[in-house]
C-alpha cells in the first residue's frame, strides 16, 4: 500500500469541490482576460517597430502599449493564473476543503481592484513608465496603489497554500506533502520572499513621492530592490509551468513520474537559488561594487541546476510513457507519445523551447558577456522565449486540461487546441530569433522607431532590415494563435457539452513512491531560515550601503 | 531518519551539471581575474540637479567646459559625458582605436543607459551616481551611442555619434586643433 491510495480513502464534499472550482474558475479568468487583451497590443507593438507600417506610428501609444502589455502579461496573467491552478492544486492533491473562504475571496477582490485600478492609469497613458517602473520618472499614484493591492492581494494566496500544508501535514505526520502540492507552497514561499523588493520600493519611495508626500527619491536604492524581485519572478510564474510537467504531464501521457525526491530537491533549489541573485539586472549599473556582482553570478548559474534537472526528470517520464506506448530504440519512444494530449504536446514544445532559452539566459547571467547584450533587444528575444514560450504555453495546457474539469465542459475542439500550440510555438521561434540577432548586432529594446539612428554611417541599419521584416510574420501568427485559445475556452464555457468523466483529478505518480522522505525534503520552516540568511548575506549589505552613501535624491520626472 | 534516494542515472546527470557550473564559473573568473573584464562598477554618487555648476557632492566634472575629450600627458584618454533627455553632450567627438579609453557619464535627470553597438561600451545611467567604462574599441568608423533605457516620449530619438579613427588620424587632428580642446570645437561646429 502506498501513501497515494491512502489519502484517496477520503475526498472532497460536492460543496468544497463547488466552491474550490469557484475561486479557481474567476482567477483564471482574470488571468485570461488580461492575456486576451495584452496580446493584440503585443503584435502592434512588433508591426509599429518594424516600421514597414509608417501610418501607425505613433510614440504616446506605443510607450502606453509597451506598458501594458507588459504589466497584463508579466504580472496579472501570470498572478492570477499561478492563483487559480494553486488553489485547484491544494484542493485535489491534499484532498481538503479551503480552510477560510472569506479569507481567500478577500484576497482575490484586493487583487483583482488592484488590476482595475491599475489599468485605468495604464489605459489612460497615465502610466507610461513601463512594467519595471524605473523611477525618477513618476506615473499617476493610482498606478502603484493599485500594483501595492495586486502584490499584497497574492500574499493571501501564499498564506493560503502555507496553512493548507502546514493543516495536511498536522493530519497526516510523518508523511511527504503530495510533490505537486510541495512545489506549489515552496512557489508561494518563493513569492513571499521575492515581492518584498518590489513591496518596499512602491510602499516607501514610488507612493509617497507620486502622492508628493515626498519630494525625492533614490533611484539605486529603487533599482536594488526592484533587482530582488525581479529575478525571482521570473521563477514565480515558471513553477507551475514545471509543475505541469512534473505531476500531470506523466499522468496524460501515460506513464510514471522518474523521480519524487529529485523533483522535490529540484523545488527546494528553484526557492532558494532564485531569490538571493537578482544582480545580473544590474551587472552595468554604477550603484553596486563589482565584487557583490560577482557574487550574485555564482548563485545565478545555480538556478540553472533545478532547471537542469527538470530536463532530465520530465524527459524520462515522457520515455517512460512512450515505452509503454511501445516505443523501441533509444529515441523510438519520442514517436510513440500521444501528440494528440495537448499536455503531452505542449510539454514536448516546451522544453525546446525552454533549452535554447536557458542557454540564452546563460550568457545574460555571465558577468562578462552580459555588456553585449545588456538592454539589446536580445533581452525581449530571451525572456518572450522563456516566459511567453515555455511558461505561457504550459499554462495554455493547463487551462485545457483544468477548464473541463472545474466547469465540467468538454473542451470545445481539441483539435483546434491542438493546432494553436503548434501555432504558438513556430510563432514564438519566429519572432524571438530575430530578436535574438538583432540584439547582439546592437539593437536596443524598448524603442518605437529605429529612424533616428539612420544618421549614424556604416551599414549597421541595413543589417537590421531582413529580421525586422522576419519578426512581422512571427507575430501575427502569435495573435491568431492567442485568439484562437481564446475562442476554444470561451466556446468551452459557454456551449455546455457536459461531461462528467473528465472531472477526475488525478496526480502522476512516481515510480518509487516513498514512504518518508528526509526532514529538509518535507520542511518548511527549515529552507525559510536558509532563504533568511541567504538573502541577508547577499541583499544586506548592498541596500544598507545607501544609508552611508548619501547619494543626493532625486526629483521626479514626467516622460 | 529515511534516506534520500537517488537513481544512479539521476546521479551521472548531476555530475554532468557539476561539470558544467565549474566551466562556466572557471570561464569567467579567468576572464575576470584574469584578462581583467569587469563590468562597470564604481559606486561614485553626484548630485544630478547641479551638474552645471561648480559645486556640490562631485560638483565641476561635468560643467559644460570640460565635457568632451580630454588627452592627458600620458595620452591616456578621459571622455567626460553628459546623458539628458533626449541628447548626449558632447553630441560627436572623435576618439582613436586600439587605445584605452575611460568613459564618465552622468545622468542630468531620469534615468538612461548607452550602448555602442558591436562593442562593449554598455553602462546604465542613474541619476545621482556617475558611470565610468573602461573599453578599448577594436573597429575604426562611425557608430551611434544609443540610449538603451526607457526614458520618456523621445527615448527612440537619443543619440549621438562617435568616430572611431586610426591613431595616426587622431595624433594629427590634436595637433591642428591645439589641445584637448579639439573635440569640443567639433562639437560646436555640428551643432550649428
Amino acid at each position: 500500500m502506498n501513501v497515494t491510495t491512502a489519502n484517496a480513502a477520503s475526498s472532497l464534499t460536492p460543496a468544497e469541490q463547488k466552491s474550490v472550482s469557484r475561486i479557481t474558475f474567476w482567477n483564471i479568468f482574470v488571468a485570461f482576460a488580461a492575456f486576451a487583451l495584452a496580446v493584440p497590443m503585443g503584435a502592434y507593438q512588433v508591426l509599429v517597430r518594424s516600421g514597414y507600417f509608417p501610418e501607425l506610428k505613433n510614440a504616446a501609444l506605443y510607450y502606453t502599449s509597451v506598458s501594458t502589455h507588459g504589466v497584463l502579461m508579466a504580472y496579472v496573467l501570470s498572478t492570477f493564473f499561478i492563483m487559480g491552478f494553486g488553489y485547484h492544486t491544494a484542493a485535489n492533491s491534499l484532498k481538503q476543503g479551503l480552510w477560510n473562504k472569506k479569507f481567500t475571496w478577500f484576497g482575490f477582490w484586493l487583487a483583482t481592484i488592484g488590476v482595475i485600478l491599475a489599468a485605468i492609469a495604464l489605459l489612460t497613458g497615465r502610466a507610461s513608465v513601463l512594467y519595471t517602473f524605473y523611477p525618477p520618472e513618476m506615473a499617476h499614484p493610482i498606478f502603484y496603489i493599485g500594483a501595492a493591492m495586486l502584490v499584497i492581494g497574492s500574499w493571501f494566496w501564499c498564506v493560503d497554500m502555507i496553512v493548507e500544508t502546514v493543516r495536511w501535514k498536522r493530519r497526516h505526520p510523518g508523511q511527504p506533502v503530495p510533490v505537486i502540492m510541495f512545489g506549489t507552497v515552496m512557489n508561494a514561499l518563493l513569492w513571499l520572499w521575492t515581492s518584498l523588493g518590489v513591496a518596499a520600493e512602491v510602499v516607501f519611495q514610488l507612493i509617497p513621492v507620486s502622492l508628493g508626500w515626498d519630494d525625492a527619491l533614490d533611484p539605486g536604492l529603487a533599482r536594488t530592490l526592484f533587482s530582488e524581485t525581479l529575478h525571482a519572478i521570473v521563477y514565480f510564474w515558471l513553477f507551475p509551468a514545471y509543475l505541469v510537467m512534473y505531476s500531470i504531464l506523466p499522468k496524460e501521457a501515460g506513464g510514471r513520474l522518474f523521480g519524487d525526491e529529485i523533483a522535490r530537491i529540484a523545488f527546494i533549489m528553484l526557492f532558494i537559488f532564485s531569490v538571493p541573485i537578482g544582480f545580473h539586472h544590474l551587472y552595468v549599473d554604477p550603484q553596486q561594487a563589482a565584487g557583490w556582482k560577482l557574487l550574485h553570478m555564482f548563485g545565478t548559474f545555480m538556478v540553472a541546476v533545478p532547471s537542469l534537472i527538470t530536463g532530465f526528470t520530465v524527459i524520462a517520464s515522457m520515455e517512460i510513457a512512450g515505452r509503454l506506448r511501445g516505443g523501441k530504440g533509444v529515441f523510438g519512444w519520442l514517436k510513440t507519445l500521444d501528440y494528440g494530449n495537448p499536455v503531452v504536446l505542449a510539454g514536448v514544445l516546451a522544453l525546446l523551447m525552454l533549452t535554447v532559452g536557458g542557454w540564452g539566459g546563460v550568457i545574460n547571467a555571465s558577468y562578462s558577456l552580459d555588456t553585449v547584450v545588456h538592454n539589446t533587444q536580445w533581452i525581449p528575444g530571451h525572456f518572450h522565449l522563456i516566459y511567453g514560450g515555455t511558461t505561457v504555453i504550459m499554462y495554455f495546457a493547463a487551462a485545457y486540461w483544468l477548464i473541463p474539469k472545474i466547469t465540467k465542459h468538454k473542451l470545445f475542439s481539441r483539435k483546434l487546441a491542438l493546432f494553436q500550440l503548434v501555432l504558438w510555438f513556430l510563432g514564438m521561434w519566429i519572432t524571438t530569433i530575430p530578436w535574438h540577432y538583432l540584439g547582439i548586432i546592437g539593437q536596443p529594446r524598448r524603442v518605437d522607431t529605429l529612424v533616428a539612428y539612420q544618421q549614424a554611417g556604416g551599414e549597421l541599419l541595413k543589417s537590421w532590415d531582413l529580421s525586422m521584416l522576419v519578426m512581422n510574420v512571427g507575430a501575427i501568427m502569435l495573435l491568431v494563435s492567442g485568439i484562437l485559445f481564446i475562442i476554444n475556452l470561451l466556446f468551452s464555457v459557454v456551449r455546455p457539452e457536459p461531461d462528467e468523466a473528465e472531472k477526475i483529478v488525478e496526480y502522476a505518480r512516481a515510480i518509487k513512491e516513498p514512504m518518508k522522505v528526509p526532514y529538509v525534503l518535507n520542511s518548511l520552516s527549515f529552507w525559510n531560515w536558509t532563504m533568511f540568511f541567504y538573502l541577508l548575506a547577499s541583499y544586506g549589505y548592498p541596500v544598507l550601503q545607501f544609508w552611508f552613501l548619501k547619494t543626493p535624491q532625486s526629483i521626479p520626472w514626467g516622460y | 531518519m529515511a534516506e534520500i534516494h537517488i537513481d544512479p542515472l539521476e546521479k551521472k546527470w548531476i555530475y554532468f551539471i557539476a561539470f558544467f557550473l565549474l566551466i562556466s564559473w572557471g570561464t569567467i573568473l579567468y576572464y575576470t581575474f584574469g584578462k581583467g573584464v569587469r563590468p562597470p562598477s564604481n559606486v561614485e554618487v553626484i548630485d544630478s540637479a547641479r551638474l552645471h555648476l561648480p559645486d556640490g557632492v562631485g560638483g565641476g566634472e561635468f560643467m559644460e567646459k570640460n565635457l568632451g575629450v580630454h588627452v592627458d600627458n600620458n595620452d591616456h584618454i578621459k571622455v567626460i559625458m553628459v546623458a539628458a533627455r533626449y541628447g548626449f553632450y558632447p553630441q560627436h567627438f572623435t576618439v582613436p582605436v586600439d587605445t584605452p579609453i575611460t568613459f564618465r557619464l552622468a545622468s542630468f535627470d531620469v534615468l538612461h543607459g548607452v550602448h555602442i553597438p558591436e562593442s562593449n561600451m554598455n553602462t546604465m545611467i542613474v541619476p545621482g551616481y556617475v558611470s565610468e567604462v573602461h573599453t578599448q574599441f577594436t573597429k575604426t568608423g562611425q557608430f551611434p551611442l544609443i540610449c538603451n533605457e526607457y526614458c520618456g516620449r523621445s527615448h527612440a530619438y537619443m543619440y549621438g555619434m562617435i568616430d572611431i579613427v586610426p591613431k595616426a588620424q587622431f595624433k594629427a587632428e590634436q595637433s591642428a586643433h591645439a589641445g584637448s580642446m579639439a573635440s569640443n570645437k567639433d562639437t560646436q561646429e555640428q551643432r550649428t
